[in-house]
């Protein structure tokens, strides 16, 4: 068993939603009722710069698609997984060689191995979470849907 | 983003009753929950609203479907009940029908416990037969009873915490673990006992439902009622292809694969609130909002008090059959010790001496106990189903519902417990004056 709670650490997640301005997502569907399209509709709205990662597309979202992570002619700052968890080792091993600050996996995406490499090449982690739903939680609006954010604060700040 | 990050802290009950689901409004710094009485609301631009209606985005669109503080109490229940989400309908009866509606088809089947609230019995027995949906009642109190009645077509498994007549207690754990055999969800109405005393998602329920009516609104104001989704479940394992499928009714979104463990509460929204309606109005949120700030202080003055009452009535000679499960002599006693370790509740009956005539006797010897249908509100309540809810039926009848011509249900209220004592007092010494007249005019 893989210990997930290590890679959902909610102080960290906070920290990779704040510095990431790139996401380059991994296995983006241009299907529009595929769950990665949603979120990569999603995070486009909310001001990341996406970069969709499927050598079977050409565009998605409106955005050139590349065939892989090496191919991407910009700096990533994360990199967002929607593939079989077997595919993580070697996204891992790209990940690290351009140098991106973090690696993303969603949900069902758990490969022990392809942590290990990531977290090896000085990359943040994290695991089996959702970038939309973390980013609506903390910055977003999920809480207009009933959904359970957890968060306590008394604070008055941002959007509502 | 802006905000200071936030600590993962594991926020007290109390704290959460308070807090959950509300930071301080961003615009004007309100403390408290406004209450957002606005039918709809205005779009940024075209997209957005496409985005809305989509649901790529997070966003208000109409109030049938989602309303700024309806969400408040929503989060706050979810919170509480440590489920992933939740969805408010305008009462008890509309919640259960939109969590059951939301997960079958014609042709399917339902267990259910046969201890259950009599609008329950009737909701079920009625909706199910329109919406060609078989149902089979078991005794609750046999978790091996369940297992025996999974059919293919079996979608769910439907029992209260605390059931009625008899307070019977659920052995949740067990009941989901055959559920989940058979993979199923298990469907627990947690409304006598409250996310304070009882928390069904703990032990392995999926879906938990409340009437907000009673003890989490506590004040007897409004009518409500609320889904909570654990979102564990697998709705994509074969059996559940209205959840899991692409739908038609939402130009064929998967709603489970899109939204993960959102996926059954979302559905439920934009789906089954959508097309049935049923919602909750603002102000009726608010009021279950201020409700929920004090259960914790309301549950456990509830409990003292119906322990206490339940124990004079125990010695009382006009009294009999007390059904409180956290009576020290009840057969639930050790399920009470397992999952209502704060206490059982403060629902319960008792069977008056004087059959038909004697509870009657009884009600109108009262006078602090208000003679109504409610339960879970702060005051004391006292009915005599043989004279009202259940009128209609014969002796006979009546006690194959599990009542007795004498039985009287009360819900003990957080008055002042010699009050509540001195008043049944009242009422006993009013039954017993009414025999011996009768003895002596006979
Ligand atoms: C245990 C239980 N479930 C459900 C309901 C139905 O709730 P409502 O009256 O809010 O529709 C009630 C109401 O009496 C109840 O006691």
């Amino acid at each position: 068993m893989t210990d997930l709670e290590r890679y959902q650490d909610p102080l960290t997640i906070q920290r990779v939603l704040h510095a990431t301005k790139t996401i380059a997502i991994v296995g983006l569907s241009n299907n529009e009722l595929r769950a990665s399209y949603f979120v990569g509709y999603y995070l486009k709205r909310h001001g990341y710069r996406v970069i969709p990662v499927n050598p079977r597309a050409t565009e998605i979202l409106g955005e050139t698609s590349y065939p892989s992570l090496q191919d991407v002619p910009v700096p990533v700052d994360l990199v967002n997984v929607f593939r079989a968890p077997d595919a993580l080792p070697g996204i891992a091993r790209d990940a690290v060689e351009i140098n991106a600050d973090a690696l993303w996996c969603q949900f069902g995406v758990i490969n022990e191995e392809g942590a290990r490499i990531a977290e090896d090449g000085g990359q943040t982690v994290i695991m089996d979470r959702c970038l939309k739903v973390e980013h609506a939680r903390y910055v977003g609006r999920m809480h207009w849907l009933g959904f359970n954010t957890q968060r306590i604060t008394s604070v008055r700040a941002g959007l509502q | 983003m802006t905000d200071k990050p936030e600590e993962a802290r594991a926020f007290g009950f109390e704290t959460r009753q308070l807090h959950a689901g509300q930071r301080p409004d961003p615009n004007t710094g309100a403390r408290a929950v406004p209450v957002f009485q606005t039918t709809s609301y205005v779009f940024e631009d075209p997209e957005s609203a496409a985005a809305y209606f989509n649901l790529q985005e997070y966003g208000n669109t109409y109030s049938r479907i989602m309303n700024p503080t309806v969400a408040v109490f929503e989060e706050r229940v979810a919170n509480l009940e440590g489920g992933s989400g939740a969805v408010a309908f305008s009462s008890g009866i509309a919640a259960q029908a939109g969590a059951l509606f939301t997960l079958l088809e014609p042709g399917d089947h339902v267990v259910s416990s046969s201890a259950l609230y009599g609008g329950t019995v009737n909701q079920f027995k009625h909706l199910f037969r329109k919406m060609n949906v078989e149902l089979t009642w078991i005794d609750p109190d046999d978790p091996d009873a369940w297992r025996g009645v999974v059919r293919p077509n079996t979608k769910a498994f439907f029992a209260e915490t605390i059931g009625n007549p008899a307070g019977n207690v659920l052995d949740i754990e067990a009941v989901a673990a055959i559920a989940h055999e058979h993979e199923l969800p298990l469907i627990v109405d947690n409304t006598f006992a409250t996310p304070y005393l009882c928390r069904p998602i703990e032990w392995g329920a999926d879906i938990v439902i409340h009437s907000a009516t009673k003890f989490i609104g506590g004040h007897g104001t409004s009518i409500g009622g609320v889904v909570v989704e654990a979102g564990t479940f697998n709705w994509s394992n074969g059996r559940f292809p209205v959840v899991a499928d692409p739908s038609p009714a939402y130009h064929g979104l998967q709603f489970h694969e899109t939204f993960g463990e959102y996926g059954y509460l979302m559905k439920l929204r934009a789906e089954t609130l959508r097309d049935l309606g049923g919602t909750l109005a603002p102000l009726n949120a608010f009021l279950f909002l201020q409700g929920l700030e004090t259960l914790s202080l309301r549950m456990d003055r509830h409990v003292e008090n119906a322990r206490a009452v339940a124990a004079f009535l125990e010695s009382h000679e006009l009294a009999s059959n007390v059904t409180y499960p956290g009576l020290p002599g009840s057969p639930y006693r050790t399920l009470v010790e397992k999952y209502l370790p704060r206490g059982a509740g403060a629902v319960f009956s008792f069977d008056c001496a004087g059959g038909r005539v004697g509870g009657q006797d009884l009600i109108s010897g009262v006078t602090l106990w208000s003679h109504l249908a409610n339960v879970g509100d702060a005051k004391s309540l006292i009915i005599h189903p043989g004279s009202t809810t259940h009128r209609q039926l014969g002796d006979d009848e009546l006690r194959a519902a599990g009542i007795a011509p004498g039985t009287v249900r009360l819900s003990v209220g957080t008055e002042s417990v010699e009050d509540l004592i001195w008043d049944l007092e009242q009422g006993f010494a009013h039954v017993a004056a009414r025999a011996a007249e009768k003895v002596t005019t006979a």
